[in-house]
């Protein structure tokens, strides 16, 4: 398929649409000099990977992650900002004084990546041809079934690993008293 | 749409995870990087299984399974950044030299 080809489907204008502007807020979320911007900018990219998830016909999994990631993830984010009083406004030493390292081993991840995938496609075939679950939306009974079937161990370990991590959290995050402040709190 | 597409934006967009990784130095910053890398995972995971088709949607599955992984992971992060932070008064993971010979 040429790029004059691809162009002309519409639905590509759609991806497009939603990768050029995720890629840009993906850039701002690890160049930008304010801790509360890159956590806004996280929210438009991971919208713009659920508006995809749409394209691929996954829309539970879309719906998942705007729920739990921009409902969720992100409040966390922006709570342990201010509760780290992190540097909210602009601020210089966010980032490393020395950043070319970081850029040659990502544009050198990204090289690697690139070069896998063209090896692949040779190899296998088939990758440039038009994606055959567009337009098919996926049952969430489908997944369903597969969590309560074949899935269903990974699923109560993935359960167990959120209880540990709620634990987890809590033990960590909470102010141990002195046995002083202890004796207050037990006379109060 | 075909697949290449999203490979070269999730390869893209871990690319630049990477760097968020290690150029950052406040350490929310680095989580931060730490889910773009995830959701590049998550964007081959679905397109993956829209190019295979599978009729139990396997890939979906386990899209839902690194999304659930991060938010615990996130809640853990952020509960050790806290701590770190009640002990040293910085957030900066460069400053976090204890343990360096």
């Amino acid at each position: 398929m040429t790029f004059s080809e691809w162009i002309a489907e519409p639905v590509n204008w759609a991806f497009l649409a939603m990768a050029i502007p995720m890629v840009i807020a993906a850039l701002r979320v690890v160049t930008s000099r304010n801790v509360v911007h890159a956590a806004l900018f996280l929210v438009l990219a991971l919208a713009a990977s659920a508006g995809l998830f749409i394209l691929l016909s996954a829309e539970f999994v879309a719906w998942v992650l705007v729920l739990v990631y921009i409902g969720a993830v992100v409040v966390l984010f922006l709570f342990g900002i201010m509760i780290t009083r992190a540097p909210i406004g602009r601020e210089t030493n966010l980032s490393h004084d020395t950043r070319w390292p970081a850029a040659v081993a990502a544009l050198g991840v990204f090289a690697v990546t690139f070069w896998l995938i063209n090896a692949v496609a040779t190899q296998m075939g088939g990758f440039g041809d038009p994606l055959p679950a567009v337009g098919r939306a996926t049952a969430t009974g489908i997944l369903g079934e597969g969590f309560i079937n074949r899935y269903l161990i990974p699923f109560e370990a993935v359960g167990f690993v959120l209880l540990a991590a709620l634990i987890g959290g809590i033990t960590l995050a909470r102010k141990d008293l002195t046995p002083a402040e202890e004796e207050e709190g037990a006379r109060v | 749409m075909v697949l290449t597409q999203f490979l070269v934006l999730g390869a893209l967009l871990f690319s630049i995870g990477v760097y968020g990784l290690l150029s950052r130095r406040n350490a929310v910053t680095v989580l931060l990087a730490v889910e773009l890398m995830l959701a590049a995972v998550n964007i081959n995971l679905i397109a993956f299984e829209a190019f295979w088709n599978t009729a139990a949607a396997h890939g979906q599955i386990f899209a839902i399974f690194v999304i659930t992984i991060a938010a615990a992971e996130v809640g853990i992060g952020l509960a050790i950044i806290l701590l770190v932070f009640r002990n040293r008064a910085s957030g900066n993971i460069d400053q976090l030299d204890l343990m360096r010979w």
